[in-house]
């Protein structure tokens, strides 16, 4: 497991002496473990990367770890938008909130988030025999989450202490493949036709547990708190989601 | 070479905006350095600041900032001001001369106000009049075009990176109370200075990152009521759009954000009744003003500011603020905001076509720009 090979300060990484080129190339020439310090916007952290565990200090830019391939990342407070755009493999861990599109088309790895999601997270996550990605946000989502899923589990935890709804408008818009778990009854949040929406069962909730118990794990939480509570589980309904959408099929 | 408004391109850019509560004003570094993080967000050709509170020596006076391509065109310019307005106050606006920026028409700065015969001969208010010559100048005044002409603010913009463009209009030797900024990468135009962010009409002024699908219907609407969009720039109509909705329509700034970023009819039809009838009402009423495509804007006014993102949000825009509460920060990304203050707090996503509107404290707007 990747976090078995982290040994934070192997290698330290100042970000504010170089422009995201620059930075890209000094970590993929160290090739293994590393330490960024002072991040401030720059892009594409550890786009591609395979191997080693990045951690980061500060606020990384857009599309961190966009195209992962294995390797690990840490980062101890915000990221921006697109985080793991595209993502194949490997794991990205985020201790606060992230912005827009995180996940976008990922297609395997896991994103772990302990804060809350902007819009748009999961959206058009896929899986592929054993490749199936995996995205737990431990606060809220805005709108659109989920939007045109077509594989892979997305789990909401709502864990932040105020009055939103787990989820904001138009979850699941367009879903055709996949599963969503929100940690709430989901009293008031509107889904839209082509999903079903219904309490998981313990049969669900085995695979819910497992990924669970490992997100825990990272953000030294507790599990059994955390499961004393209802899921909701979203699933697409048919086959044919779009059907009658576009065209009288 | 074609000009900007005489050709289309059909892209993204970065914002950022800050502003204290209590009025206190800050030099334009900081607002400068914001745009350092994001400098892949624009491509050179287009960078520009807001400033409030910046002249209070002069504040009674509309402070026009006007880009000439000559002096000819300038001497045509004057003459035309000069029977419309008092000048109070007539000087090159200075600038840093510097290797990245190039091309620089003559820029000069005017502080000014209305001829009371004229005012009262054309029997229209005070803010209507300079609207008019604004517009006139734009519109018919060949190598003329003025850029800001609001009152203690001002507007400073290039082609360039938008932090060379502060450097370049010495923003450090400015204090304002609120500022915003803009990095361009044009997409429909090809990039000149009068077609950098902010846009501003009177004290309304707009950066804006994006792209307005529903630019020709928003145009087509506005002219009706004497604008003139010259520059075929989406962000020029949602200037327009904003000053016939807040100063003619007399609108709050959060019902014309509802204008503009008009909930889905989805959405309304499960609002509390009175909020349903409301936002009915705007959104039927004003439909040609609903803002359609992607964008992010952060509106400058006097004494406050107001960011929106369009109702799908498919820009971002994040919010916060420092530590004692006093300053609010915006931006298209937490980077920008950091930059400004590395120990800002409360980092908030406003959701698609929710308003966020800072004042500057109520009672405190008199003193704006004490000095």
């Amino acid at each position: 497991m990747a976090t078995e090979l982290y040994s934070p300060g192997a290698v330290r990484i100042n970000a504010s002496k170089f422009d995201h080129k620059t930075l890209n190339e000094k970590i993929r020439a160290v090739g293994g473990d590393c330490t960024i310090t002072g991040c401030l916007g720059e892009r594409f952290i550890a786009a591609g990367m395979s191997e080693g565990h990045i951690d980061i200090e500060g606020t990384p830019g857009n599309a961190l770890g966009a195209y992962l391939n294995g390797a690990a990342i840490t980062v101890h407070g915000n990221a921006q938008d697109a985080v793991g755009d595209t993502m194949n493999d490997g794991e990205i861990i985020i201790h606060g909130s992230i912005g827009d599109a995180a996940g976008y088309a990922m297609r395997g790895g896991r994103i772990y988030v302990r804060g809350d999601a902007g819009y748009r997270a999961g959206i058009h996550m896929k899986e592929y025999k054993e490749k199936r990605p995996v995205m737990v946000i431990g606060g809220k989502c805005g709108s659109f989450l989920g939007e045109y899923q077509a594989g892979g589990i997305i789990i909401v935890l709502g864990l932040t202490d105020d009055s939103r709804r787990i989820v904001s408008n138009f979850p699941g818009t367009g879903m055709h493949g996949g599963v969503m778990y929100l940690r709430s009854d989901c009293d008031g949040v509107r889904f839209p036709k082509n999903v079903t929406a219904r309490l998981a069962t313990d049969e669900d909730m085995v695979e819910v547990e497992s990924v669970i118990a490992d997100y825990c794990e990272r953000f030294d939480l507790d599990v059994d708190e955390i499961l004393d509570a209802p899921f909701t589980k979203v699933a697409p309904d048919s086959k044919n989601p779009y059907k009658q959408m576009y065209v009288a099929n | 070479m074609q000009k900007e408004g005489q050709i289309r391109i059909p892209s993204g850019c970065a914002i950022s905006a800050v502003i204290s509560k209590s009025g206190k004003r800050m030099s334009g570094e900081k607002i400068v350095s914001s745009m350092v993080p994001v400098h892949d967000r624009s491509n050179g050709l287009g960078g520009g600041f807001a400033a409030y509170g910046i002249y209070p020596e002069h504040r009674d006076f509309y402070a026009l900032h006007v880009f000439f391509d000559d002096d000819v065109c300038r001497a045509d310019c004057e003459n035309y001001l000069r029977e419309r307005f008092e000048i109070v106050d007539a000087e090159v606006l200075p600038t840093r001369t510097m290797r990245e920026i190039t091309d620089e028409p003559v820029i000069w700065r005017y502080f000014v106000y209305p001829r009371r015969t004229r005012l009262r001969a054309l029997q229209v208010d005070e803010r209507e009049y300079v609207v008019r010559v604004v517009m006139k100048i734009n519109s018919t005044l060949k190598g003329a075009y003025v850029f800001s002409s609001g009152k203690n603010m001002g507007v400073f913009k290039a082609v360039g990176y938008p932090e060379d463009v502060g450097r370049y209009y010495r923003l450090e030797e400015y204090e304002g109370y609120s500022w915003t900024a803009h990095g361009r990468y044009p997409t429909n135009t090809p990039g000149w200075w009068g077609g950098a962010h902010p846009f501003a009409l009177l004290d309304y002024s707009i950066v804006h990152n994006g792209e307005i699908s529903s630019y020709d219907a928003n145009r087509r609407f506005i002219e009706m009521f004497g604008y003139r969009c010259t520059l075929q720039t989406d962000t020029e109509v949602i200037t327009y759009i904003i000053d016939y909705l807040v100063r003619r329509q007399g609108m709050t700034y959060e019902e014309a954000a509802h204008v503009i970023a008009a909930p889905f009819w989805d959405t309304i039809s499960h609002r509390e009744p009175e909020e349903r009838e409301r936002l009915t009402y705007l959104r039927t009423v004003f439909s040609s003003l609903l803002v359609t495509g992607p964008f992010s804007i952060v509106l400058g006014f006097e004494g406050g500011l107001m960011a929106l993102n369009d109702r799908l949000k498919l820009r971002s825009m994040v919010t916060g603020h420092s530590e004692d509460g006093d300053r609010v920060y915006i931006a298209s990304e937490e980077a920008s905001i950091r930059k400004m203050d590395e120990d800002a707090t409360g980092i908030y996503a406003p959701a698609g076509g929710e308003p966020v509107i800072v004042k500057v404290k109520e009672g405190r707007r008199a003193a704006v720009g004490e000095y």
